[in-house]
């Protein structure tokens, strides 16, 4: 059998955002036993993968060790895929798994997903300034980056962790309880408080004038 | 309809989540209050900004760690399964 050659070039064209159609096609060609088809599924999600396992755990061995071990574990186990999910979501439950895994090892006090948290207080928005049309524009692409990198990273993991499933990586409300095993009231608050927290930091950069 | 009932909404609104009395509700006070404008707007911004951003590529060690672990378990069947090239 030939090695399996992966190809560093289509990754980093394919828009991220974008699921694409044949999903279900390589899905089911890499259950057959096509290992092509699961590198390129690897290759067309594995920036999403570690952005994921980075964000969660703050820690880039770890991130880099969740990514490498939820894309192993999601081909070890692809038999078990039965299809009732995107691929993508699958293999997003996998990472969060392998990435909480880490983030629980390596900080034994942080606040437990399934604590009840309190999400009731300091929710009034102090800042109100608008941001003005197109505020990303005054920032560079890799400015951009590491803006909303500083600013996530400040969050405390239970509400970073839900509006990266929610927000980022667009899982439901309903799949994002079921991967964290935590009721859908709970998911939700955790998301208004992550998008209110996140909306103020950002206010320092994008309200009008912040960077001029 | 208050503001901080605004706030207690928000993430509903913006989901499009609420029945359409209370989404007419807030939309209502909405027209009234400028603050409130804002702060459904910046927060509706905040979440496009993440959802839009585009993942960075790969560290080129980390993509290399990644794969040269792939190759060596794509190498093995996976039980059951007898591998294509």
């Amino acid at each position: 059998m030939n090695s399996p050659k992966l190809d560093p070039v289509q990754a980093h064209t394919l828009p991220s955002q974008v699921v694409k159609a044949d999903e279900p096609i390589l899905v089911a060609a890499a259950k057959s036993g096509d290992v092509s088809a699961f590198e390129a599924l690897v290759n067309r999600y594995e920036r999403k993968i570690f952005r994921l396992t980075q964000n969660i755990t703050q820690n880039r061995e770890d991130a880099e060790d969740a990514m490498q071990e939820a894309f192993l574990k999601a081909y070890e186990h692809l038999s078990e895929f039965e299809g009732n999910s995107r691929f993508y979501t699958w293999l997003v439950r996998i990472a969060v798994n392998q990435a909480l895994m880490k983030l629980r090892r390596r900080r034994s006090n942080v606040v437990s997903l399934d604590d009840e948290i309190d999400t009731g207080e300091d929710m009034i928005p102090r800042e109100v300034e608008d941001w003005g049309p197109s505020p990303m524009e005054r920032y560079e692409q890799t400015e951009l980056a590491g803006i909303l990198s500083k600013v996530i990273s400040e969050l405390d993991p239970p509400f970073r962790i839900v509006f990266q499933l929610r927000d980022i990586e667009q899982l439901s409300t309903e799949e994002t309880a079921d991967a964290l095993n935590l009721s859908i009231p709970a998911v939700k608050s955790r998301l208004l408080r992550a998008r209110l927290k996140l909306r103020q930091k950002l206010n320092q950069y994008f309200r009008q004038g912040a960077n001029s | 309809m208050k503001c901080k009932d605004i706030v207690k909404e928000l993430a509903d609104y913006l989901d499009e989540a609420l029945d359409a009395s209370l989404r007419t509700s807030i939309e209502e006070h909405l027209v009234k209050c400028k603050d409130c404008r804002v702060v459904v707007d910046t927060t509706k911004q905040t979440i496009e900004i993440f959802c839009n951003s585009e993942p960075a590529p790969l560290p080129s060690p980390t993509r290399e760690r990644l794969h040269q672990a792939l190759i060596k378990r794509l190498r093995r069947p996976r039980p059951g399964i007898t591998p294509q090239a």
